[in-house]
């Protein structure tokens, strides 16, 4: 039983598949665009300096000093950018399904208190398996505490959102009653903290460098995380549910799977932040967990829209900015909040910079045959 | 506001009316006398400009050139406003009736000049009276949404005549009604124009309709008229051929007869579900669909239709009931439609089978990603592959498209749904489920879509084809079955089928 499907009318040209001009004109969009979007950010933003009295010049100048002019300070800039890299796919993985969630805060502690746990417990095992099992406790409790919202979203129609946002307070509490409860080192007075890691559970720099190795974590994982939505079966079934949930549907792909998958991965990843925060920042568990880079990260995937590649940029930058905010501040007598305003801008016009897409004819070879 | 009847009817005509936007001409020198108290009907494919013209005249759109004349005298329209000082307005196709207002409410609140405080008795007495000079009754008290389709439509009518409209236009008002309701609201509307107290102006696409009750009509090509005259000196192929220009016209397949021991594909028995608002259920007792035969389900849009596909595509839940494909519980899985080759083209395919960003390439292989060249999943997808397997298909099925990389939703609406055939009609196909394949497509497409359907058929596929065009379904069905509030109602052969039999129990449940 075999409907046909040519036809006897003559056939017409094959379509062009997409010469390289085309092909970059489609990806210069996305360079393109936001990058307009900063620079015009920077411009209002100094504005709101002259308003101040300020120099803008000034400004720029030191912040390139504070961020990129040096050895020093490009290190400081990297390692306030390792955090934002995964904490920012646990916000564009479920993204690309079409999930908004905003509570990659809530995996990030409790991944640091399962690995502080963890490492506590093997700590007698060579330094690997002590790295390895405090790795997988975090990236553990994080799957499940992402996938869970992910879950409740697709069987429940639970709004992910809200969802995560509430989970994020629980997980932060809960971490607070584990560190000042059952988990607390007795040797901790002021600060409630975890038992300390021994040396085996302590990640270490990146030789010639005083970076530690998250930068290299989160920059593998963004790959990775690309490989996989971009070339792999289950990205592309992730990108056409994102897309058209119907369209997925109807093609009978697992949606519920696609998505619990997904977020449970997002929430991997935003565990092993916390992981790394504990093994190469702090050295144990406690309540300078909840750092906030959880709420960044939304910050660096809206700015890179949502792109496993873009988070890579977009981190360096923010981690340049707050690298060099304690510079600026202090020699321009600028108030605190000043980096925040900044952020904020940015934020915004990257925001609004979303309805050019498509506008332009230079990026839309589709219009390129006709006139303007 | 007073509220007399209008005044009579008044005659409006086009005069060289050209629109373009940059450099597209939507509109091209289009000269249309519609004379006072006539029924004039305005045929064309989409896209051939009937739209951009009714929106000149009613003061949407500035035309770029040209002028109209109203009552013989130069008018300029800068506005809807304009226009309804003229007394003229528009009945669209889709309600603009608030639902959960009654009639008469929703007729004071439709006037310009609504008092911020309302005296109902006052208007109620004022209503009463311009009812009594209406042609036909119809309930002010009632809710609009408890109202028929055929109810609303007439009640929008009112409304344009309540608000002193001399000249209106009627943008395909018998859509969303049956037959019955259909030849009632144009018999209406053709009473008051030979009564002279108003100039109709009807966007149709249907032959009949026009040659029954209009009295002359214009058609427009790629934005030009393309001819005009008097109904009575033109036929049907004359129409047609004023409409589709010179093109191609892809000739269906000739049926061939459904063998007699053909097995069933599809077999649903005892369903029933939910409906969209959770309130009420389908049921389906009973479908049968054989290979080699078009089973087609005619009924009023929310009747029940689009639930059935949803359940049969996995889309919505089921309560209770069976579905089998080939003898075999069927759950719409991506293996079990692979493996017993089940394949579905829901309606509004950029909506519903389409992922509207994603690039055709992309697009035509949803179907296929995930497969191997031997039929295996696999890991990594191969764009190459996808490339050049949706070059195959966009050359068989004439899918006219800038590039392979363009996002799908640049085409337009009969090649995004023919990249859906392309890839749902391509391969082996045991079952086509379809809906409403053809709405707002224009001739060469639907001509083209209708012979693909056919030869599936002929091929060997059952195919259960749901559609709100009679006209489609009497085309294509071996048999016709009717769904009116969630049931299936009534059954007929081809043979046997007789429109106005088919609208009655389309209405049955309404």
């Amino acid at each position: 039983m075999t409907a046909a499907s040519t036809t006897s009318a003559p056939a017409l040209a094959a379509p062009p598949t997409g010469g390289t001009l085309e092909t970059l004109a489609r990806r210069a969009e996305s360079l393109v665009i936001p990058l307009g979007a900063l620079l015009v950010g920077l411009g209002l933003f100094s504005l709101f300096l002259l308003a101040l009295g300020k120099s803008p010049a000034q400004f720029i100048e030191l912040m390139w000093r504070g961020g990129f002019g040096s050895w020093f300070s490009i290190q400081n800039t990297l390692l306030r950018a390792a955090p934002l890299l995964l904490a920012a796919l646990c916000v564009v993985l479920p993204a690309r399904l079409g999930l908004v969630v905003i509570g990659g805060e809530g995996a990030i502690v409790l991944g640091g208190v399962a690995a502080a746990a963890a490492g506590h417990w093997v700590a007698g095992l060579p330094p690997v398996a002590v790295i390895v099992a405090m790795a997988l406790a975090a990236m553990a409790i994080g799957g499940l505490w992402i996938g869970a919202i992910g879950a409740l979203r697709h069987y429940r129609a639970v709004n992910e959102t809200i969802s995560s946002l509430l989970m994020a307070y629980i997980a932060i509490a809960l971490m607070n009653h584990l560190v000042e409860g059952p988990l607390r080192d007795p040797a901790s007075l002021n600060k409630p903290s975890t038992i300390p890691l021994t040396a085996a559970g302590r990640l270490g720099a990146v030789p010639g460098t005083d970076v530690h190795w998250g930068i290299v974590v989160g920059v593998v994982a963004c790959l990775a995380c690309w490989l996989l939505i971009e070339k792999t079966r289950w990205g592309f079934a992730a990108r056409v549910a994102g897309g058209n949930v119907r369209a997925a549907q109807i093609q009978g792909l697992a949606v519920g799977p696609l998505i619990i998958g997904f977020c449970a991965l997002a929430g991997a990843l935003a565990g092993l932040a916390g992981m790394i925060e504990v093994a190469a920042v702090h050295g144990n568990a406690n309540a300078s967990l909840a750092a906030g880079y959880g709420y960044t990260g939304i910050l660096v995937a809206f700015l890179a829209r949502q792109s496993p590649l873009g988070v890579i940029p977009v981190s360096l930058l923010l981690g340049g900015i707050a690298a060099a905010g304690g510079l600026v501040q202090r020699r321009m007598g600028l108030p605190d909040a000043t980096i925040l305003v900044l952020q904020g801008m940015l934020f915004i016009l990257v925001l609004l910079s979303d309805t050019l897409y498509g506008r332009f004819k230079i990026f839309n070879p589709d219009r390129w045959g006709r006139a303007p | 506001m007073d509220i007399q009847p209008s005044a009579g009817a008044v005659g409006v005509e086009t005069v060289g009316m050209t629109m373009r936007f940059g450099s597209f001409t939507a509109l091209d020198d289009v000269s249309i006398k519609v004379s006072a108290g006539s029924f004039h009907a305005l045929l064309g494919e989409n896209g051939a400009g009937k739209s951009t013209l009714v929106k000149c005249m009613m003061g949407f759109y500035q035309p770029t050139e040209g002028q109209m004349l109203v009552g013989s005298r130069e008018a300029t329209i800068a506005s809807p406003r304009d226009a309804d000082r003229l007394g003229l307005g528009m009945v669209y196709q889709h309600f603009t009736l608030v639902p959960s207002l009654t009639g008469a409410e929703n007729l004071v609140i439709s006037r310009p000049d609504v008092p911020r405080i309302i005296a109902w008795p006052k208007e109620r007495k004022a209503l009463a009276a311009f009812m009594d000079r209406m042609p036909f009754k119809i309930s002010l008290d009632a809710p609009v949404r408890e109202l028929a389709a055929g109810e609303k439509q007439k009640l929008e009518i009112i409304k344009q005549l309540y608000l002193g409209r001399r000249f209106l236009v009627l943008d395909e008002p018998t859509s969303v009604l049956t037959p019955g309701e259909a030849e009632e609201l144009l018999g209406l509307v053709r009473g008051m124009t030979e009564r002279r107290q108003l100039t109709v102006l009807m966007i149709s696409h249907k032959f009949h309709e026009v040659t029954q009750f209009a009295d002359d009509v214009s058609v427009l090509r790629k934005g030009k008229l393309a001819g005009t005259g008097r109904v009575a000196e033109l036929d049907h192929k004359a129409l047609a051929a004023m409409m589709i220009g010179d093109q191609p016209i892809a000739p269906i397949d000739s049926r061939r007869p459904t063998p007699a021991g053909a097995a069933a594909v599809l077999s649903v028995t005892g369903l029933s579900a939910k409906d969209r608002s959770g309130l009420k259920s389908i049921r389906i007792d009973d479908l049968t669909v054989r290979a080699g035969e078009i089973v087609g389900i005619a009924g009023i849009s929310g009747n029940g239709q689009k639930e059935l596909l949803e359940v049969l595509a996995g889309q919505r839940g089921r309560e209770a009931g069976e579905v089998a494909v080939k003898g075999e519980p069927y759950g719409a899985t991506r293996a079990q439609s692979r493996d017993r080759h089940v394949r579905f083209i829901p309606e509004e395919p950029l909506r519903n089978a389409c992922v509207p960003r994603m690039t055709v390439a992309e697009n035509i292989g949803l179907r296929t990603f995930d497969l191997g060249p031997e039929g295996r999943p696999v890991t990594w997808i191969n764009s190459g592959g996808l490339k050049a397997h949706a070059a195959r298909l966009v050359q068989q099925f004439k899918v006219k498209t800038a590039s392979l990389a363009s996002p799908i939703e640049a085409l337009s609406g009969g090649n995004v749904q023919r990249a859906v055939l392309a890839r749902e009609l391509s391969g082996e196909v045991d079952l086509l489920i379809v809906s409403n394949p053809c709405f707002g497509l224009d001739f060469a497409a639907v001509a083209e879509i209708r012979a693909r359907i056919m030869k599936a058929r002929n091929g060997g596929a059952a195919v259960l084809l749901m559609s709100e065009d009679l006209d489609e379904l009497l085309e294509l069905s071996d048999r016709i079955l009717v769904m009116a509030g969630g049931q299936l109602v009534y059954e007929t052969s081809i043979a046997d089928a007789d429109v106005h039999v088919i609208g009655e129990h389309m209405a049955s449940r309404h």
